[in-house]
């Protein structure tokens, strides 16, 4: 075939006809791969230790049940608290000005430090601090002393703090205080991502800075929030597992646990929560996936959260790292 | 308060039958550097004037000064009458709360170089957002008005597109029909057609010559020279933060009488 014919009617070439490149290695790794799954099939088919049998009878029992309720009630609570927390802590970190400012670092920095556990133990004991918890003028009685009245007391309101700081309540608190401080560094993250041009439209459309950031910039900021919220959602799925030093009995693991050792057969309950946490997670994974396509609209890249799912399974990281485990 | 000078007596103009937007020696810094060194402007309503400068001249800043995006330091401008940003009590200036900063800004419509459409809002949920929130209108007949907006500027069949969807030229005339849904007695355009390739330029020059035809007043920071011959009715160059030179457009270009003025009008012709 001549090159540069000028011909108007070129002949449509040939289609491509070459000898693809081949790929051994991979086949090496579906025959490796392949090895090694049946060695593990093999093992949860045939080792006795899994007693399949009593697992399955026992892992949907009531008080099991109840044990997976509890743990997503907490799960449920302690994101939202960390979720809108979080965003007044993001809000207030993105204040012009710097009480505020200052406030919402000296929160980020005590709860990131400390580690969820020691918290979970320390909000089982305040009631060691205040039998009764009460809201009024600080240093009531020394104020009152001051001025020669005896037991001058201006307390608003106050409840026992054993009723109010139960097990679930104090839980739930330990979990999303410490939440709220991980993800106000993904909200502050997600809100400075949008570009500075929607503000000053949005501004000169007359509208205010709540409006702003309800209507024009959480939503967009939403599409970097959303994935390392996931992350965070599924840390603290596992970290549910920590109140059961608060103590707190109403939560998976500890029933888990409690009917292995209780029967002898820890193992194949430590394979029950491994199930149960799988599930769950997926679950969760699909809730992500639903809310990534919402917030991508108008993108035009929808298929992204698709693809970004996938490899979620692996392991995608976020701003922040999850919060700490046992 | 920073310190703005209060304006004496004389200087305060009546609000009726004066100009539709007044600025008198409006002084603006950024930190040390003084970007606006005292500008004076009037537009009389109905009027669209150009303003012309090289880069970094200041005709952005004074455009957003103009709807309070940016605070100055001296000197004052009003819109309509009224004074931007503060409330004259007792011969005292006071500045404005947030909201009523935002009312004010409601008058005012602003066109942006990049357009600066909500990403994750349809080209009409652009336009109708902000009537339906802050003016607090009926659903329906913003719907209405929205889309009979976007008709006029050429996109009745582009409603449901997301602004990724759109051209660049067709994006800018979703932003101008975004700020006219406001109703505004006045419109800024910061350089509406710079960012947008040489032939979607001409689709929004005509949307904006519509619009002055109209009658709506306008001030636009162009680079167009043919724009502001054609359409101007009056021409400002600013240079260093100060106007240089102002007049009839047509005048101003064929003649003008400051070197500065003739040394940008070289290279921009
Ligand atoms: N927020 C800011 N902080 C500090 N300096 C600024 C800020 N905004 C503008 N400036 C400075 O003010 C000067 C004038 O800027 P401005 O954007 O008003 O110029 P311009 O005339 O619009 O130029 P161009 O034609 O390039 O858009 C520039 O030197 C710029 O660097
Ligand atoms: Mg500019």
């Amino acid at each position: 075939m001549s090159v540069g014919t000028d011909s108007p009617e070129r002949a449509r070439p040939e289609p491509i006809q070459a000898v693809p490149v081949r790929h051994p290695g991979r086949w090496v790794a579906v025959a490796v791969i392949g090895v090694l799954v049946a060695m593990f099939v093999h093992l949860l088919v045939t080792n006795q230790a899994f007693n399949w049998s009593f697992m399955v009878d026992n892992m949907f029992r009531p008080p099991i049940m109840a044990g997976v309720r509890g743990s997503i009630a907490l799960l449920v609570t302690s994101m939202l608290i960390g979720i809108v927390l979080g965003v007044v802590i993001a809000v207030m970190r993105l204040s012009e000005n710097p009480i505020l400012r200052g406030v919402s670092w000296a929160y980020t920095w005590f709860f990131r430090a400390v580690p969820r556990l020691v918290l979970a133990i320390l909000f089982g004991n305040l009631g060691i601090l205040w039998a009764r918890i009460e809201f009024g003028l600080p240093f009531d009685r020394q104020i009152g002393a001051l001025f020669g009245i005896q037991d001058f007391e201006a307390r608003l309101f106050g409840f026992s703090a054993v009723d109010i700081l139960t097990g679930f309540v104090a839980g739930m608190l330990a979990l999303g205080l410490s939440e709220a401080a991980y993800m106000a560094e993904i909200i502050r993250a997600g809100i400075q991502s949008v570009d500075e041009g929607q503000t000053e439209a949005a501004q000169a459309l007359g509208m205010t800075r709540g409006q702003i950031l309800r209507r024009i910039v959480l939503p967009q900021a939403m599409r970097v929030i959303v994935p390392p919220t996931g992350n965070e959602t599924i840390a603290m799925l596992k970290d549910t597992s920590l109140v059961a030093f608060v103590p707190v009995s109403a939560e998976l693991f500890f029933q888990l646990r409690a009917v292995g050792s209780r029967t002898f057969q820890v193992f194949p309950m430590l394979v029950a929560a491994t199930i149960w946490y799988l599930l769950l997670s997926s679950v969760l994974l699909v809730g992500q996936y639903y809310l990534e396509r919402h917030f991508a609209k108008g993108i035009g890249r929808a298929g992204q959260a698709k693809a970004r799912l996938r490899g979620m399974a692996v392991g995608g990281g976020g701003v922040t790292g999850g919060g700490g485990g046992v | 308060m920073t310190g703005v000078t209060v304006p004496g007596q004389a200087g305060v103009p009546a609000a009726e039958s004066g100009p539709m937007v007044h600025a008198e020696q409006v002084h603006k810094s950024f930190g040390s550097i003084e970007v606006l060194k005292g500008i004076d402007l009037q537009v009389r309503a109905g009027e669209v004037c150009c303003l012309l400068g090289p880069s970094g001249s200041g005709k952005s800043t004074f455009l957003r000064c103009i709807n309070h995006l940016e605070k100055i330091n001296a000197g004052w401008i009003r819109v309509d009458g009224e004074l931007i940003g503060y409330r004259e009590r007792g011969g005292k200036l006071h500045e404005m709360r947030e909201k009523e900063v935002a009312a004010q800004r409601r008058a005012i419509g602003m066109v942006f170089q990049r357009f600066n459409l909500f990403p994750h809002k349809t080209a009409l949920e652009n336009v109708t957002e902000a009537p339906l929130l802050v003016r607090r209108e009926k659903r329906a007949e913003v719907r209405d008005r929205a889309a009979a907006l976007l008709e006029r500027v050429g996109l009745g069949d582009k409603l449901g597109n997301y602004p990724s969807q759109l051209s660049g030229g067709q994006q800018q005339r979703v932003a101008i029909a975004r700020a006219l849904a406001m109703k505004p007695k006045l419109m800024l355009f910061d350089e509406p057609t710079s960012a947008l390739d040489p032939e979607l330029v001409g689709e929004v020059l005509d949307v904006m010559k519509d619009l002055a035809r109209d009658g709506m007043t306008m001030i636009v920071v162009t680079h167009e020279i043919g724009f502001a011959r054609e359409v101007g009715d009056s021409l400002v160059f600013i240079d260093g933060g100060v106007v240089v030179e102002s007049g009839n457009p047509r005048e101003v270009i064929a003649n003008p009488q400051h070197e500065r003025t003739k040394t940008f009008l070289a290279k921009v012709l």
